[in-house]
């Protein structure tokens, strides 16, 4: 499918054509450089984690040059060990990138939305480009524009569920009303629902599990990599006439101007 | 003794350049936090580990969304 | 549409004017060098760092209102949300076809956010001094009027005459002169308006944050401010004076106020000033960027097109007719589904009554724009003195007239359902 090169948008001051945030976990390192290129990714997460000296192997060299890197804080349960992950992330050298996630749920793991303002603060202020995980409400949103996240991740399900969009309602809103940009995280499990998230005007979705758990990885991270476009796409075009049954026939409510 | 990643170690006069090298870390892909601070690169041939620090040696794992602790 | 209804002639000499002020509104009128820079503001007011006016500005300058096609009307109305570019496109001429289904759209968002309400509220104009020359307006500086100014016993003697007739809400106005009618003159009108009344609002000259706070403190809680017209090459060639003339004080009002902490802000151009779809659009985007900037706060809007004055009698809204203000408010309601829409006493009894079954959610009702005249108005005993008015109005019922009327189109009138915190 064609994708619009007008068609851009940005983070950190760092450009994207690319509206696929690929998700590196659960499953081999020989199978991330593929669904990298299928996904047609130019960002992709990645956890910190304690060094393990018997692996000898990088995940950095798994992944194609130029590709962003967008550490996240998983395992953080407060703002406190999510910041001390962010800092340890940038030691790590690779920019200023951070995704905060915060859970202080170990069963359906959902983002602590109070702790991921606190931390979203501390991280801005020290210069990293923060992409906050949570769950969405307008008002935690907004709290973390005034603290200074670069975009905003609301989720569409639990995550990995492959639920879909759940949270529809609540995300439309967001979209509606923030000004940074949206982008849908956890929870999506089809292409199809990538691509819904993307007619109501998400800037970017993000996803993992779907492909992670897909009989065929890079197959699946190309049928996402094309959902996602034509979701942009729809929305670019400006979505047409949709009929709804039984229109309410009623009186004129106009009748009464003059000229 | 030394707290290294939550393991005693034997390493009670060592550089981190040294510990790093001899246990087989790429000193280049991790990063080093002594004493709950982050060690700049370059202090790593001149901190000298002493009786009950703790270290902490990070490098990337996959991750996307909520993975758990052990990646 | 002939010469003379194309653009409004709004001089008058008055005969008492003296050599030397008729000579000095001859240049403001006639040499624009003599008018002072209206982005400059006068040293004692306060300028806040905000970034909605640019945004405001640069939507407005780049709205080409003839872009949009019949397609582009009918994608806005299927859109759930209403976009800005959808909005853009329901002021377009190209949406003029489209006014009934604008109506009864506007109609559902007004049942969604208001149910079947409509407030009743009641100006009441305790000085009509004002330091201003704004050429289209009765109560300029220049204009041959009676000019009065009530002192506290007769602000109380309004307040209950009105509040006698029922009515809970007031919204107290003056005349812009700020040494005429003082901040704490402003102040006390609106404690004693808190003893007669449960809601207060104020449409006086825009002030700085902390005399907003301490107009909050008296017991005012919501500010209206007219922009008149967002088209600031407009704007400056018909407010030649005073300092209404800073049009960006004027403009940043209503965040001040908000900064202040009143809880509701009210907006509106005067229709027929400029190109009236591009003051719409500012209108409504002066809200919008606002309200993501302070969502707790309340929003409102009018919508007064031009009306004769005394000693103009020809002063018309121009080409802005019913069809126009009706779209012009249906587009509001569809963008703006939370805001209060107050229909003025300028329009007829008529389309009062339509546009509250469609979108408008405030009714002002006995209404006088004169000075120290509810008493005569309400009673029909004269009054021993009265200012004149502000502008001429067309619907004169009284509060309890409107009160009936509204019933039977089918609306439940409010009086309030307001908290002060």
């Amino acid at each position: 499918m064609a994708m619009n090169e007008e068609d851009t948008w940005s983070l950190g001051g760092h450009r994207f054509h690319s509206r696929f945030i690929l998700g590196s976990g659960k499953y081999s390192l020989q199978l991330i450089e593929a669904a990298v290129k299928d996904a047609g990714a130019e960002i992709v997460t990645l956890a910190v984690r304690r060094a393990n000296t018997k692996k000898k192997e990088n995940i950095l060299d798994y992944i194609p040059s130029g590709t962003t890197l967008l550490p996240n804080t998983s395992g953080a349960r407060s703002a406190e060990e999510a910041v001390r992950i962010a800092r340890l992330a940038r030691e790590l050298g690779c920019g200023d990138f951070i995704k905060i996630e915060i859970m202080r749920d170990s069963k359906y793991l959902l983002p602590d939305n109070q702790e991921t303002i606190r931390a979203t603060e501390q991280l801005a202020k020290e210069g990293f480009v923060v992409l906050p995980y949570m769950y969405p409400d307008l008002n935690v949103a907004r709290d973390l524009v005034q603290a200074g996240a670069a975009a905003v991740m609301p989720l569409a399900a639990p995550i990995g569920s492959n639920k879909g969009l759940a949270t529809k309602e609540f995300i439309q809103i967001l979209i509606d009303e923030i000004d940074l940009p949206i982008i849908v995280d956890a929870g999506i499990g089809k292409p199809s629902e990538a691509c819904a998230a993307m007619e109501m005007g998400a800037a970017a979705i993000m996803a993992n599990t779907a492909l992670a758990t897909a009989g065929n990885l890079p197959m699946m991270a190309a049928a996402f990599r094309d959902a996602i476009r034509a979701g942009r796409n729809a929305y670019l075009a400006g979505l047409g006439r949709v009929l709804t049954r039984g229109a309410s026939a009623s009186d004129p409510l106009t009748g009464f101007l003059r000229d | 003794m030394v707290k290294i990643n939550g393991a005693k170690q034997d390493a009670d006069g060592c550089t981190v350049a040294k510990w790093l090298a001899e246990a087989g870390y790429d000193s280049r892909a991790v990063a080093v936090e002594y004493n709950d601070v982050i060690l700049p690169k370059e202090d790593y041939g001149s901190t000298v580990l002493r009786n009950g620090d703790v270290v902490e040696i990070v490098c990337f794992m996959g991750g996307g969304c909520g993975c758990r602790k052990d990646g | 549409m002939n010469e003379e209804t194309k653009e409004n002639h709004f001089f008058v000499d008055s005969e008492k004017l003296s050599e030397k002020a008729l000579a000095k509104k001859h240049q403001l009128e006639t040499d624009p060098s003599c008018r002072r820079d209206p982005m400059e503001y006068f040293p004692e007011m306060e300028q806040i760092s905000s970034d909605v006016r640019d945004k405001v500005v640069a939507q407005m300058g780049s709205y080409d209102y003839t872009r949009y096609t019949a397609a582009d009307v009918r994608r806005a109305l299927n859109h759930e949300t209403c976009g800005v570019e959808d909005f853009k496109a329901l002021l377009s001429p190209a949406a003029e076809p489209f006014l009934e289904e604008m109506a009864q759209r506007a109609r559902r968002e007004t049942g969604r956010h208001f149910g079947n309400t409509v407030y009743l509220f009641t100006p009441l104009y305790i000085a009509n001094y004002c330091e201003n020359y704004c050429v289209y307006c009765g109560f300029n500086c220049y204009n041959d009027i009676q000019r009065l100014q009530l002192n506290a016993e007769q602000i109380e003697h309004e307040m209950k005459v009105i509040a006698d007739s029922g009515m809970e809400e007031i919204l107290i106005l003056t005349g812009e002169s700020k040494t005429k009618s003082s901040v704490e003159y402003i102040g006390d009108a609106c404690r004693m308006a808190r003893k007669y009344f449960k809601n207060v609002g104020l449409e006086i000259y825009p002030v700085n944050t902390e005399e907003y706070r301490y107009l909050h403190e008296c017991g005012a809680d919501y500010v209206t401010v007219f922009q008149e017209t967002y088209d600031l090459q407009k704007y400056e060639t018909l407010h030649l004076m005073g300092h209404k003339r800073v049009w960006p004080y004027r403009f940043e009002a209503q965040e001040r106020a908000l900064m202040g902490g009143m809880r509701g802000v009210g907006f509106s151009a005067l229709l027929g000033l400029s190109d009236f779809r591009r003051d719409a659009l500012a209108t409504a985007l002066h809200i919008w960027y606002l309200q993501r900037k302070y969502p707790q706060a309340e929003f409102s809007l009018s919508c007064p097109r031009l009306r004769p004055i005394i000693n103009n009698e020809k002063i018309n809204p121009l080409d802005v007719g019913e069809k126009q203000l009706c779209q012009i408010l249906c587009a509001y309601r569809i963008f703006l589904p939370y805001a209060g829409i107050t229909v003025s006493s300028r329009e007829s009894a008529a389309f009062r009554n339509g546009i509250a079954r469609i979108c408008a959610t405030k009714i002002s009702a006995g209404v006088s724009t004169g000075i120290g005249d509810h008493e005569e108005k309400y009673t029909g005993r004269e009054e021993e003195e009265t200012g004149d008015a502000q502008f001429e109005i067309c619907d004169t019922r009284s509060f309890r007239k409107m009160y009936e009327d509204m019933s039977s189109e089918g609306l439940q009138p409010v009086l309030n359902d307001y908290l002060y915190v």
